[in-house]
């Protein structure tokens, strides 16, 4: 039809072509003429204009000197002087040949040494091998994935699940198959580097809302609708995420998830949860922050979380629906440009899964013990607890910066040093502080670490004994802490 | 055709073979790779010519090529005219009934080709295997009753299919045997995960174990290993350069190369592919006129190549390359994906193969995926390269460390080829795999099949070109039992889509004689041209 139309112009054109007066043909003509001649003209290019000769040139060369590769690094940075763990880092761990209890690993529900994953794993060994020597889309897919993303999504009740072969990558992939240049992801300041990456890689605009502040997520929504009232038309292709972690891996708080759904609803943007921490620990069943709230899963996009944490295994997965998911099958580069995951791992998460599903008071365990730790922490001199007391992690603070970092660092490296003594392992988080991009502001990150606590009663004791008042030394620790059910 | 798995997505504009012939009239490129740098210096280098191909194909195949594509689309919009009008059933996945009102979340053209193309053809890929990877695999049966929308397992499993699609170089990848009693051990000490970071409490013994021995293997000072190869490039990569710094990246590079020189937030300059002049100028430019607009030098330049292509199965052209970035100063970081524990005469790699000095190449990256049947990469180099990596990679920091069985398959399989294990097998299986890939490629080329890449690269794309040829060819094989990757845009240049074959030392004589003859066979039987035959009745090399 389209066509039709176009000839009936081009008669038109014709016809306006015959009644037009002379001198605007002429006028017309010289036009012509002159695009011709900047058309054919010698084009101006910026690089030539210098017309520096051969030898110049050369001299050119042989002058410039580039910077080293790499800057130099001291040689007592920590991270050349880390700490080696021997066997296993379930419970117990030894580091450095010290054997402690496990306060820094985020094995939540134990599951790490746990004998029937081993045993699970152990059984596609035997069967597969180690490596898949291929992408999902040559010969790398196993029966084994398929069933594991089937079981996730009955898991997580979505109709769809996908896997990815490391964690990291999982959300990291998931927001730039969606997110294109041009969309408008609205983002914690909080969230986790993961999710950075996934925004830069997007090459999206990004907005940054005050971390768990729902009054400020709201003025940017807001601010968009105007700016789309401006360029309706504009604002028809323009896709709206909201990008949130359920609990977040840099503070240890919960996201409002019903107020941020209301807000979904209201100025119709999608929301991307990664729920790396939350999977496998909140709510009744271990399906995250939705069930924690209650909220049907179908009010979120996409969800993505983990498989390295609470399912002790490697790699992630995202869930959601078939409209969404199967979108990443085709763009999600970390799915479709990397191998897929090795057989055993993805055996171990299937075998993680049924224990979770079989004993869900494990979940009930994991809180209980959270919640004592949390308690037991508080109201040591110098120090605070930063984060939820569900969370099974959190960070330690100080309460009074010493005003620099770097001193800051050194006094929390004591303390963790300190309990690592009392057989505590215990551990800083760390941060590339140059590339950090939505932390927190400075000032608070300034005494910021977290370590993890891990482990059950035994532990929490001499963890309160050794960080406690009772305790002699720190008077102002921070670290965070990872809590194990088991 | 759209590629749903692995392989190289340009980074460019479509390239074009001819280009890189050198005006051969035969539109063979029989480069010579003797460095004359390199000669002048005195250090004479071991000499490999570099013989690689790329034949075009005859005008009448790119013409139907052509025609194939529009009548795709064609019967495409009148599908997707017929969806509209409800006439014919959408099966596709739709939107949530509240969201309705939502921007959609991806725009329906975009998926015209997904829909209308790559659907009619979808089967031929994410094929689901039920055994190792191996020199055969057990394929399961799966057909369609919606046309590829929604597939059904039949239950029945394909026994032995010839694996022609795993990059199971030195047939590592295989199910338990005795030689992996380690990693059995290992599992059961250490369990699966690590939960942790490297900078955190997630450095196990094993990993330094590993790396202490991926460093001796490679014949450098310090080496680095991540849980995933993909991100050892794209988590890397911005740690090495940043703004102000210049990227000249080959346009075949792969996407996790792509993806890692974006996120650095250097400028990136494409040169093409393996192309040495392209390169030169690049280079010459860069260093002459500096940064764009602010003149300024740039601080460093650093050159993105792979080792071996996996779409184009050639071999990057290192002396020159090295020649080249002594000449200008800058740094050369080479992914050996494909090539590490594939080329070399001990398997070291591309720089064994051309018997460089590693210590030429300033960042040797590579995987654990393909010769050493497990998964993750490393970073090898001098010590102060990988301990500012270990301070600053993005991986190191943020993402869990490699599961301790896995670490433990990769120090199996390098004791195996660097023959500590007390037995010259390893050794052997590298040289299996070269006679292999020497003995296919003749094979393929006695036939008149035009092949794409060096010689001596086991990686072998074949050029079927039209896109129901994809089909076809990957669906007939697989009914006698030989599994093949098949790979076409957007993958590859539109209009030349390819089959892919993947030596591996594991393959026997028979099996390697079973595929090329059950190819041409193919042509016979269904009385079509199936397979473009080349116009060089001699064989190259």
């Amino acid at each position: 039809m389209a066509t039709v139309a176009e000839q009936w112009v081009l008669v038109e054109m014709v016809q306006a072509l015959y009644e037009a007066p002379a001198y605007h043909l002429i006028l017309e003509g010289i036009l012509i003429l002159w695009i011709i001649r900047l058309l054919f003209s010698k084009t101006y290019k910026l690089q030539e204009r210098s017309d520096l000769t051969v030898k110049e040139k050369e001299e050119l060369i042989e002058e410039w000197q580039p910077e080293p590769l790499v800057p130099p690094i001291s040689k007592d940075h920590p991270a050349l002087n880390y700490n080696i763990v021997s066997g296993p880092p379930s419970h117990k761990i030894v580091v450095n040949g010290k054997q402690c209890v496990n306060f820094a690993s985020f094995n939540f529900l134990g599951l790490l040494d746990n004998p029937r994953v081993k045993a699970a794993a152990l059984a596609s060994l035997k069967k597969y091998g180690v490596g898949t020597c291929g992408p999902r889309g040559f010969y790398g897919t196993f029966d084994v994935h398929l069933d594991l993303e089937d079981r996730l999504a009955k898991f997580m009740k979505t109709e769809e699940a996908i896997i990815y072969s490391y964690g990291f990558a999982t959300i990291a992939s998931a927001i730039p198959a969606y997110s294109k240049r041009g969309d408008i992801v609205f983002v914690d300041r909080a969230a986790c580097f993961a999710i950075q990456k996934g925004l830069q890689a997007s090459r999206s605009d990004i907005k940054l809302f005050k971390h768990n502040d729902m009054a400020d997520l709201e003025r940017l929504l807001k601010e968009q609708e105007m700016e789309d009232q401006k360029n309706p038309r504009k604002a028809r292709v323009t896709r709206r995420f909201i990008v949130v972690e359920g609990l977040y891996m840099n503070t240890g708080t919960l996201c409002p998830l019903p107020e941020l759904v209301k807000l979904k609803y209201k100025y119709k943007a999608r929301i991307f949860l990664e729920e790396s921490l939350s999977f496998g620990v909140l709510g009744e069943h271990g399906r995250g922050v939705t069930e924690h709230f209650g909220i049907s899963i179908d009010d979120i996009d996409l969800i993505s979380a983990n498989m390295e944490n609470s399912l002790a295994s490697i790699g992630g997965f995202c869930c959601g629906r078939s409209f969404v998911i199967d979108h990443q099958r085709l763009s999600g580069q970390g799915y479709c440009f990397s191998a897929s995951l090795p057989p055993l791992l993805a055996a171990a998460a299937i075998e993680a899964l049924n224990i979770m599903e079989e004993n869900p008071g494990i979940f009930l365990v994991l809180k209980e013990k959270c919640e004592r730790i949390h308690k037991a922490l508080q109201g040591i001199s110098g120090l605070k607890v930063v984060g939820e007391s569900l969370s099974p992690a959190f960070h330690l603070q100080l309460t009074d910066s010493t005003g620099s970092r770097e001193k800051d660092v050194k006094l929390l490296q004591e303390i963790v040093n300190h309990c690592m003594d009392r057989s505590i392992a215990l551990t800083q988080a760390r941060y590339l502080e140059k590339e950090e991009k939505c932390l927190p502001p400075p000032r608070r990150r300034t005494g910021e670490s977290r370590a993890h606590n891990q482990g059950g009663g035994p532990g929490c004791a001499a963890l309160g004994r050794v960080l406690g008042p009772g305790g002699q030394p720190p008077r102002s620790t921070h670290t965070g802490l990872c809590v194990t059910a088991l | 055709m759209a590629n749903p798995g692995g392989g190289a997505i340009c980074n460019g504009n479509l390239h074009k073979h001819e280009k890189q012939s050198d005006g051969s009239p035969s539109g063979n490129c029989v480069k010579n790779g003797i460095v004359k740098e390199a000669q002048q210096n005195g250090r004479p280098h071991f000499y490999k010519p570099i013989v690689e191909s790329f034949e075009e194909a005859p005008l009448h195949v790119m013409v139907f090529t052509y025609l194939g594509y529009g009548l795709g689309t064609l019967f495409g919009y009148l599908r997707d005219f017929l969806r509209s009008c409800g006439l014919e059933k959408c099966n596709a996945a739709i939107e949530r009934e509240e969201q309705k009102d939502f921007v959609p979340l991806y725009q329906n053209f975009e998926n015209f080709y997904t829909r209308n193309l790559y659907m009619r053809i979808r089967d031929n890929w994410n094929r689901p295997i039920c055994s190792a990877p191996g020199s055969q695999f057990d394929v399961m049966e799966r057909v369609s009753d919606d046309y590829n929308w929604t597939f059904r397992f039949t239950g029945r499993i394909i026994k032995d299919v010839i694996n022609m699609g795993s990059y199971n170089f030195l047939g590592l990848a295989a199910s338990y045997d005795e030689s992996m009693r380690t990693v059995k051990d290992v599992l059961e000490d250490y369990g699966l995960g690590v939960a942790s970071t490297r900078h955190e409490m997630g450095t196990l013994d094993k990993h330094e174990e590993l790396e202490n021995l991926v460093a001796k293997f490679l014949n450098v000072e310090a080496a680095m290993v991540f849980g995933m190869g993909f991100a050892t490039n794209s988590m890397n990569i911005p740690a090495l350069v940043g703004k102000g710094c210049l990227i000249l990246s080959d346009e075949l590079n792969h996407a996790s190369l792509v993806l890692g020189a974006r996120l650095s937030g250097a400028t990136i300059r494409i040169f093409k592919h393996n192309n040495m002049q392209s390169l030169e100028k690049l280079l010459r430019d860069a260093v002459i006129y500096g940064q764009p607009r602010i003149r300024r030098a740039w601080k460093k330049i650093l050159i993105l190549v792979e080792g071996i292509y996996s779409m184009e199965g050639s071999i990057v052209d290192l002396p020159q390359i090295v020649a080249l970035k002594k000449k200008y100063k800058a740094y050369l970081y080479i992914d050996e994906a494909h090539s590490i524990g594939s080329v070399g005469p001990t398997g070291r790699g591309v720089v064994e193969f051309f018997g460089l000095d590693p210590r030429d190449v300033d960042v040797l990256m590579g995987t654990f995926t393909k010769s050493f049947g497990a998964a993750g990469g490393y970073i090898a180099g001098r010590k102060d390269l990988v301990d500012y990596l270990r301070v600053h990679s993005h991986s190191a920091v943020y993402a869990t460390s490699m599961s301790p069985p896995v670490a433990e398959q990769i120090i199996r399989s390098m004791k195996f080829i660097m023959g500590l294990d007390g037995t010259t097998q390893g050794l052997q299986r590298v040289r299996q795999l070269a006679k292999n890939t020497r003995y296919f490629r003749q094979r393929l080329n006695e036939m008149g099949f035009i092949i794409y890449g060096n010689e001596e690269s086991p990686v072998i794309p074949l050029l079927l070109y039209m896109p129901a040829k994809v089909a076809a060819f990957a669906r007939h094989l697989l009914n006698r039992k030989i599994g093949v990757v098949v790979v076409g845009f957007p993958a590859t240049p539109l209009a030349e889509a390819r089959a892919r074959f993947c030596v591996s030392a594991a393959h026997t004589r028979e099996m390697l004689d079973t595929v090329p003859s059950l190819s041409t066979k193919l042509d016979i039987k269904n009385n079509l041209p199936m397979i473009i035959y080349s116009n060089n009745s001699s064989p190259i090399g």
